[in-house]
């Protein structure tokens, strides 16, 4: 057996979708996914087969982001203890032609509009948590751009 | 397929029962439903249970210990929310196949007080994605589904709270509702909100409870019946591509084609309904699934609920019984509580909130993400 003697601390994605380079912050993490070259269908994150036609072949990892805009969102009240409340909870629509879950800055939650609908956004990341190794988490935000 | 006939039908009030296991909760509505067939455990050649969160927990089977356990196949379903219908239908399909001529399906559930953010943790992490990346708990993805819907069609946050307004009223007249109050708009519209556009009274409570039904074939109903219900059509689908999910999970498709497949199957249209049990999780949801059930044409949802079209004694009455919204969700018996109610009304036994002259009425749920259920049952 080897035991390991100074483990270095590393940045974690929150999710898998989210790729965070060695040389992160300075550079940047960016969100990636899979397109069929079949059919066109984009997924974040890996695939088995596209979701889609089903074709296991032709499957091409790409990277997504960081533009996009709001298609819907919720204010979101009452949640997990700890957690800044009300936040917007959005569906992003990022210009590559996929769809991610999250919270937008830089909108006044009290205030929902439809002039919100359409609104452009633009994604970063930040350290969110800790884990159990003292690793960063890293998520995805967004704000209005 | 063969005809199949609703002989029995039982749900207990469902509310909370903290001295109870989720067995004898089950039991009581099978117990009930015997009752109400004039047959008892031997009659029955299958049992389909449906539960979610005991789904590991052999619940079909306990609950064959605790009324007679007759050795007979006993099936265990889990299918999100719509658990209970599911459990109904494959009761269905084993007398309509022709395998078995009675089935007996039965949902139960107890969630105690675990409020609506239940099942929302991160596992063994010590952090969790919900509200850090968006929401994916119910509360927000329901406002999502109404915000869509308001942006689509420019529909409005009074119309949704009206549908709050609406099912608690109708629940007044139904004592097996776990909240009966009068909740007029502006109380909608005050309470604390919980993901905009819907406040408190526009989400169902969640709580305990069961429901059972006994299903036979035409031949084996006579015995037992001279007043049995049909099942016109029990139909199941899943959720299919659609480029947006499950980052949003699409409620709508789905309904969509399970409707136009149960219209198609039972021989009738939307306006041959006397009445519809849908699956009101949130005030936001009922809008969406006027449209998806066809009962008015696209964007006419907010009016429709502005016109009164939906209330008892309206063109259409909509959740009669009060909806999730007050009778409460108990995952797994909310399912066959939706038939039940419906078989009820068509029997003319629903009491203060019968729906007169109901002769066909459908019962609609939805799980994520996600599976639909419509039945279409007739007199």
């Amino acid at each position: 057996m080897t035991t390991e003697t100074a483990t270095e601390k590393q940045n974690k994605p929150l999710l898998d979708f989210i790729r965070v380079p060695e040389k992160y912050p300075a550079e940047d993490a960016y969100l990636w996914g899979t397109v069929c070259s079949a059919c066109g269908a984009k997924f974040l994150g890996d695939r088995v087969a596209c979701g889609k036609c089903g074709k296991t072949e032709g499957l091409k990892e790409v990277k997504f982001g960081p533009h996009g805009e709001i298609y819907v969102f919720a204010v979101v009240y009452q949640a997990t203890p700890g957690l800044e409340t009300p936040y917007v909870g959005a569906i992003i629509d990022l210009d590559d032609g996929v769809s991610v879950r999250g919270n937008v800055y830089g909108l006044d939650p009290t205030k929902p509009e439809p002039s919100w609908f359409g609104k452009r956004v633009k994604m970063y990341t930040e350290k969110v948590a800790t884990d159990k190794e003292g690793n960063d988490v890293i998520a995805a935000k967004f704000k209005v751009a | 397929m063969r005809d199949v006939a609703i002989v029995g039908a039982n749900m207990i009030k469902f509310g909370r029962y903290p001295d109870k296991d989720v067995v004898r909760l089950g039991s009581e509505a099978v117990l009930g439903a015997l009752k109400d067939a004039g047959c008892t455990i031997q009659d029955i050649e299958v049992l389909v249970s449906g539960n979610l969160y005991q789904s590991n927990a052999g619940v079909g089977q306990r609950i064959m210990k605790e009324v007679g356990a007759t050795g007979i196949p006993v099936v265990n379903v889990a299918n999100a929310c719509a658990t209970g219908s599911t459990a109904f239908r494959e009761a269905w399909l084993s007398v309509a196949s022709g395998a078995y001529d009675t089935a007996l399906a039965v949902g139960s559930e107890q969630m105690g007080k675990m409020g609506l953010l239940g099942g929302g943790g991160g596992g063994d992490r010590a952090y969790s994605t919900e509200g850090v990346m968006g929401t994916g708990l119910m509360p927000g993805v329901f406002g999502q589904a109404g915000v869509e819907h308001m942006r689509k069609y420019g529909t409005t946050q009074e119309q949704f709270a009206k549908v709050a307004v609406k099912n608690h009223h109708h629940s007044l007249g139904n004592p097996y509702a776990q909240y009966q109050m009068e909740t007029p708009l502006e109380d909608v519209l005050n309470a604390r909100p919980v993901a905009w556009p819907n406040t408190l009274y526009m989400c169902c409570p969640t709580g305990d409870g069961a429901a059972a039904a006994i299903l036979m074939s035409a031949e084996k109903a006579k015995q037992f019946t001279t007043k049995p219900i049909w099942v016109a059509a029990s139909v199941l689908t899943s959720d299919p591509y659609s480029e947006r999910n499950p980052t949003m999970f699409d409620i709508n498709t789905l309904t969509r084609n399970a409707s136009k497949e149960a219209y198609e199957k039972a021989g009738i249209g939307p306006e041959d309904l006397s009445q519809v049990e849908l699956h009101d999780c949130f005030a936001t949801a009922e809008l969406l699934h006027y449209e998806n059930l066809q009962l008015c044409g696209e964007g006419e949802a907010g009016r429709m609920i502005d016109e009164g079209a939906t209330k008892i004694g309206g063109k259409i009455p909509v959740n009669a019984s009060g909806g999730l919204l007050s009778k409460g969700h108990p995952l797994g018996a909310t399912g066959v509580a939706n038939i039940v109610e419906i078989v009820w009304h068509l029997r003319g036994e629903a009491g203060a909130r019968q729906v007169e002259g109901s002769k066909v009425g459908l019962a609609h749920v939805i799980g994520l993400g996600s599976a639909c259920t419509i039945n279409i049952l007739k007199k």
